[in-house]
């Protein structure tokens, strides 16, 4: 029986490609998918693009695709990466160019049309208000302050893609599973309504999307086989999907790799960034993993089968980002004795010297590292007062950069006339934009005739 | 006689917009049945009664062993535009993990 092997490329902008070369070495895949657009990135690469317009996709694109495809050439692997971010079509050319100077072939192919930035008056003239998806908000609050506006795509523009030749997929905003799920439609032959199958093709791409989460990374147990006891995290191999026609699937990794595949590892991913696990949407299929089976084959080997596909969801999903003003931050640290003590009494001292000098915020957040930055108010707080160290963390949140720039210029003077052992003050970094995010609801058919696939064979 | 979650349970949490969501994983059936019956959305509303601002969802799903839950306005606006070190939620399901419950 014909199985189809896909792997885990990165999980985020920023990821390591080192499994991804074991993958492909060891590994037997066929496709690589690599997610590297989190909800925030497109933001970051808004910035690179009003820099350079040439900019605007991720730039690991071509040093990972320069180090992998001499690999990858000889193992016959594809890739799918939505690396394109809100420039595929520089993405290509900086690719193209790169592969030229080395003399290598490939067919490199572009989806477009995600980007609606251009078009939000279109949109609305067309009958789609844009609201936002939760609140129900007007998008005229937040129109003038909007950055970038991308609808995520479904797999078939990819899937045309691969027909048309491509060996290397490059798109802006799609869902993450389809860069997986594409490869098996094409493969398979899967009909866009064969919503069992496709179902399962999106539980493999969910649990593939976040690379080494999906094979015992951030493994978050602390019990007997918790954490501490996934092998080699050092050479963590992502995971891997065996898929048969049907849609069966076995999640493994590259043979020889870190890490570790198992029905405990497989469940964290599978639920991991899921609302209702009984309507779990993509553009091209609603997924119920309330029928979904794990059973754990043993040897880094576990079978997902059963899951139930529902018709895809009427409108596509679109974010936007708008500019939500500027944070700053300043940290102070205070050792033992009563350490917490007098990070608290500087934090008061900061409000009044706000307060005095009519400096205000949209917002002021206190943490003390080492106490609750990270667990916040769910931390326990019945053994602060013997600690050997704190910081207090102060941020501020305003819409005017200049009041941002402010902020860490009231700390300086703690240190000779403020309490006892104040160290390693650091505050001196530029404001960093704060981002909205716009999540809302347009229909296929507004959307689906601007996207475009383009194919470019390198010289 | 009562347990703390991380003695008995794992999970693992993550972000999307200003909802954390959080799955929560039984070791065996008989702790998964104990969850069921003690990590209520109401027992949760009161645990993360400092975090989260709206409606607690929780889903069972006993062919996982596992409860989904999801916090709604628990991460003060959302990642990109929280001021917290933990804007993506990453640290709720070790704090799920310190809730203790009758076994």
């Amino acid at each position: 029986m014909k199985t189809v092997r896909v792997g885990a490329g990165l999980g985020f902008y920023g990821d390591s490609w080192k499994p991804v070369a074991a993958s492909i070495e060891r590994g037997g895949v066929q496709y690589i998918g690599s997610d590297h657009l989190a909800e925030l990135t497109l933001a970051i690469l808004q910035k690179d693009r009003q820099r350079d317009p040439a900019a605007g996709y991720t730039r690991d694109l071509v040093p990972m695709l320069t180090a992998l495809w001499p690999l990858a050439q000889k193992h016959g692997v594809k890739f799918l990466l939505n690396a394109g971010g809100l420039n595929p079509e520089g993405a290509r050319d900086a690719l193209v160019a790169e592969f030229a100077k080395r003399g290598w072939k490939a067919r490199i192919a572009t989806v477009t049309g995600d980007a609606v930035i251009d078009r939000i008056d279109a949109l609305r003239a067309a009958g789609e208000p844009l609201a936002h998806l939760d609140s129900g908000a007007s998008i005229d609050t937040v129109r003038e302050r909007m950055l970038f506006a991308n609808a995520y795509l479904g797999a078939q523009p990819l899937v045309r893609a691969l027909e048309a030749g491509a060996d290397i997929v490059l798109t802006g905003r799609v869902a993450d599973a389809a860069l997986f799920l594409a490869p098996l439609i094409h493969e398979f032959g899967w009909a866009a309504d064969d919503w069992n199958r496709l179902a399962q093709g999106l539980t493999v791409g969910h649990l593939l999307e976040c690379s080494g989460q999906g094979s015992g990374g951030n493994f978050n147990s602390y019990l007997e086989n918790g954490w501490e006891s996934v092998p080699d995290l050092g050479h963590i191999g992502y995971p891997i999907a065996e898929v048969s026609p049907d849609g069966t699937a076995v999640i493994t990794k590259a043979p020889g790799s870190g890490g570790r595949v198992d029905f405990d590892t497989v469940r964290q991913q599978l639920l991991y960034e899921v609302h209702n696990p009984h309507a779990y949407y993509s553009p091209d299929v609603v997924l119920d993993m309330g029928t979904l089976r794990l059973e754990d084959l043993g040897s880094d080997r576990v079978r997902v089968s059963g899951a139930t596909g529902r018709p895809r969801p009427e409108k596509l999903k679109i974010v936007a980002g708008y500019d939500d003003g500027w944070a700053g931050t300043a940290t102070i640290g205070y050792s033992w004795p009563g350490a917490m003590k007098k990070a608290r009494a500087t934090e008061a001292l900061i409000r009044q010297q706000l307060a005095e000098a009519k400096l205000a915020y949209d917002e002021i957040h206190t943490e003390f590292l080492g106490f609750n930055s990270l667990l916040g108010p769910l931390a326990d707080d019945s053994k602060l007062d013997d600690l050997n160290e704190v910081y207090l963390k102060m941020s501020v949140r305003a819409k005017d950069r200049r009041l941002v720039e402010a902020f860490p210029r009231q700390f300086p003077w703690l240190a000779l006339s403020g309490p006892p052992t104040a160290s390693g003050f650091s505050g001196i970094e530029a404001p960093r934009q704060l981002l909205g995010l716009w999540p809302t609801l347009v229909k296929h058919e507004l959307i689906e005739p601007e996207v475009k696939v383009s194919l470019q064979e390198t010289a | 006689m009562k347990r703390k979650l991380v003695d008995i349970a794992h999970a693992r949490s993550g972000d999307k917009g200003d909802r954390c969501d959080l799955g929560l994983f039984a070791p065996d059936a008989a702790t998964y049945a104990v969850l069921k019956r003690e990590v209520t959305p109401a027992r949760l509303a009161r645990h993360f009664a400092g975090m989260a601002s709206g409606p607690v969802e929780l889903y069972p799903l006993d062919n996982l062993l596992a409860l989904k839950i999801v916090l709604n306005g628990a991460l003060s606006g959302g990642a990109a535009r929280s001021l917290r070190s933990d804007n993506l939620g990453k640290c709720a399901a070790a704090a799920l993990l310190r809730m203790e419950i009758d076994i």
